[in-house]
């Protein structure tokens, strides 16, 4: 299971990396989105991976750390907005620029 | 339990949602915003008298650590509210002469702002600190863009990019450390550090040095800091001003991280961020000092001289004795306000010479009260490029004396000396041209008002009162980074917090 969580990782980060560096607006902004997924699952899987491990105690036998999955709930709100934020931004941008390049150069 | 520490975090969070909410006048706006950013010099002050006393822990919900978050007012902590409440405090009186009324919610925003600087300096929880800057990256991505115009969203979508990202990376430090040491309090984290095995030391110090990269991307050292002239060249004045106090907020954080966390008793891991430091802080100062050089608007030459300000601050962090780091904070206190100063001042050369002559640096109408604008520009000049008998000078002197005559020193007088010569080179220039020449335009700006120029004052006085009061404020100085190199003391003050019993108010 660790190897396919990392594997997952790695692509959903690699696939961000190279979206983002890709200069136009909206695949920069999908690419930032992926990022904070594998970020997201990166956290949660701080806590340790395991089956049948709910966090709270009492309901089975080992329970697993909350901690994690709280810091991820918060990550993800703040992405989330974070991601809104930015789109709007870039849709501004595209209005007022003229063009869709982060820099707001017209080379098409 | 007292619950002052928390209140610099509350009064801007409340007074922030209250004028979001409200549908007042724009005066009863401003005056309660102005009042909420006065109660929180006052805070300031009370929180710093009551930290010279000891540290002052405080656990949240009365959840004790390492297990609940703390705040923790040290003596470096209040430091900071004070220089961010005092800052604020001027951009404000500046901004309610208008610059306010270019957007909607330029308060809320402001205080939102303010409240995640606040909780930044507080905190005592290493995600904690992720929130409060996320709270003050997303009030300033909004505040950046205030008054709109095209530059001003073109560098507006760097910044926010690159502060996304940033805090990506952040999220994966904070994880790493928390996935090998098991907590999140730093005081804790601390004591977790210095028992690390061989086995984790690695991983930890690879998660240490992802920090250093994201703090670096908010304080704008090299190779971090290109964003940081176009994002605060396109601000408002007041935004601007205010803005002068976000690359001390990740000066903070290294600070406070890499003495407390990784500092000189973390095993093996300790002082790991020191030797790369100095390098990028020499470079940082000699590049920001060219980029001052070649800057062609007021704004831009305020916005490198802050980036020769985080050079000068980062080499006395890292040089990390006792009195470079009492030298460095002075240096700290007198650039961030002088720093906002010029940024008001450049505001109100830019409102008083007119949409066409702005802040370029070409010659343009006469202006009104040359006099009075020439020599407050003057000052704020001399000051800020550390001409003596100002606050900048005494700040880099004691930054020289602290190197001693090593090869460090080798390294650190020609680069100092050398920045601070170009930043007067490019500011004598600068106002040789906006001062002294001038073309036959008829003048087409607006006349020079009385609140501006007050808070530009409030703020430029802060060199000479740095002077005139430099020996209680070295004395606090002092004890400040004594108090830094000695991180039991916050860790025994943090870890011994007692449950408050019920009763009090």
């Amino acid at each position: 299971m660790e190897l396919l969580y990392a594997l997952a990782l790695a692509v959903l980060t690699s696939c961000g990396i190279y979206l983002m560096l890709r200069a136009r607006t909206f695949p920069v902004v999908v690419g930032l989105a992926l990022l904070s997924y594998a970020v997201n699952l990166f956290l949660f899987a701080t806590g340790r991976l395991a089956e049948a491990a709910p966090a709270v105690l009492g309901k089975a036998e080992v329970y697993a750390d909350p901690l994690p999955q709280a810091l991820v709930l918060t990550a993800i709100v703040i992405g989330f907005a974070m991601t809104a934020y930015a789109l709007v931004l870039a849709l501004r941008a595209q209005g007022e620029l003229d063009s869709d390049h982060v820099d707001g150069k017209g080379d098409h | 339990m007292s619950h002052l520490p928390i209140m610099p975090v509350l009064v801007p969070m409340f007074v922030g949602a209250l004028l979001l909410v409200l549908r007042g006048s724009l005066d009863m706006k401003r005056a309660m915003a102005l009042l909420a950013t006065l109660v929180q010099v006052l805070l300031a002050s009370l929180l710093m008298v009551e930290a010279s006393q000891g540290t002052q822990v405080y656990a949240l919900g009365n959840w004790m650590p390492p297990f609940g978050i703390v705040l923790v007012v040290d003596r470096l902590s209040a430091l900071l509210l004070l220089v961010t409440s005092i800052l604020a405090s001027g951009a404000l009186l500046y901004a309610i002469r208008g610059d306010d009324a270019a957007g909607r919610n330029f308060h809320p925003l402001f205080q939102f702002q303010l409240m995640g600087i606040n909780g930044a300096f507080l905190t005592g929880d290493l995600f904690n600190l992720f929130v409060f800057f996320e709270i003050l990256l997303i009030a300033s991505y909004a505040l950046l863009l205030h008054g709109a115009g095209s530059a001003r969203v073109r560098s507006g979508l760097h910044y926010l990019l690159l502060n996304l990202t940033g805090s990506a990376l952040f999220l994966i430090a904070v994880g790493t450390l928390y996935g090998v040491t098991g907590t999140l309090n730093m005081a804790d984290m601390a004591l977790r550090v210095r028992e690390l095995g061989a086995d984790d030391a690695p991983l930890v110090g690879a998660a240490g040095m992802l920090l250093l990269v994201v703090f670096g991307l908010k304080t704008a050292f090299f190779p971090l800091y290109f964003w940081l002239p176009r994002a605060y060249a396109a601000a408002s004045a007041p935004v601007g001003a205010l803005f002068a106090i976000m690359t001390k907020v990740g000066l903070y954080s290294i600070l406070r991280v890499y003495t407390l966390i990784f500092g000189a008793e973390a095993g093996p891991l300790a002082d790991m961020a020191v030797g790369w430091l100095w390098p990028l802080a020499l470079v940082t100062l000699g590049l920001g000092a060219i980029g001052a050089l070649a800057a062609s608007t007021l704004n831009a030459l305020s916005a490198y001289l802050v980036v020769v300000s985080v050079g000068t601050l980062l080499a006395g962090v890292s040089l990390g004795t006792e009195q470079a780091l009492s030298a460095s904070l002075y240096y700290l206190m007198h650039s961030t306000w002088i720093s906002g100063a010029l940024f008001l001042l450049t505001g109100m050369l830019q409102r008083v010479r007119g949409p066409r002559f702005a802040a370029r640096l070409v010659a343009g109408p006469a202006l009104p009260h040359p006099m009075l604008l020439g020599g407050l520009f003057f000052l704020s000049a001399m000051a800020i490029a550390g001409m003596p008998p100002l606050s900048g000078f005494l700040g880099k002197l004691m930054l020289l004396g602290a190197v001693g005559s090593g090869r460090e020193a080798a390294w650190l007088y020609p680069v100092v000396l050398g920045g601070g010569l170009l930043a007067l080179i490019a500011l004598s220039r600068a106002g040789s041209t906006l001062f002294w020449r001038h073309t036959d335009v008829a003048p087409s700006g607006e006349p020079l008002d009385g609140m501006r120029l007050a808070a530009t004052l409030l703020l430029l006085m802060s060199s000479p009162a740095l002077v005139v009061f430099a020996g209680p404020t070295l004395e606090y100085l002092n004890q400040t980074a004594a108090q830094l190199l000695e991180p039991q003391s916050y860790i025994d003050a943090v870890m011994s917090v007692a449950p408050a019993t019920g009763g009090t108010p």
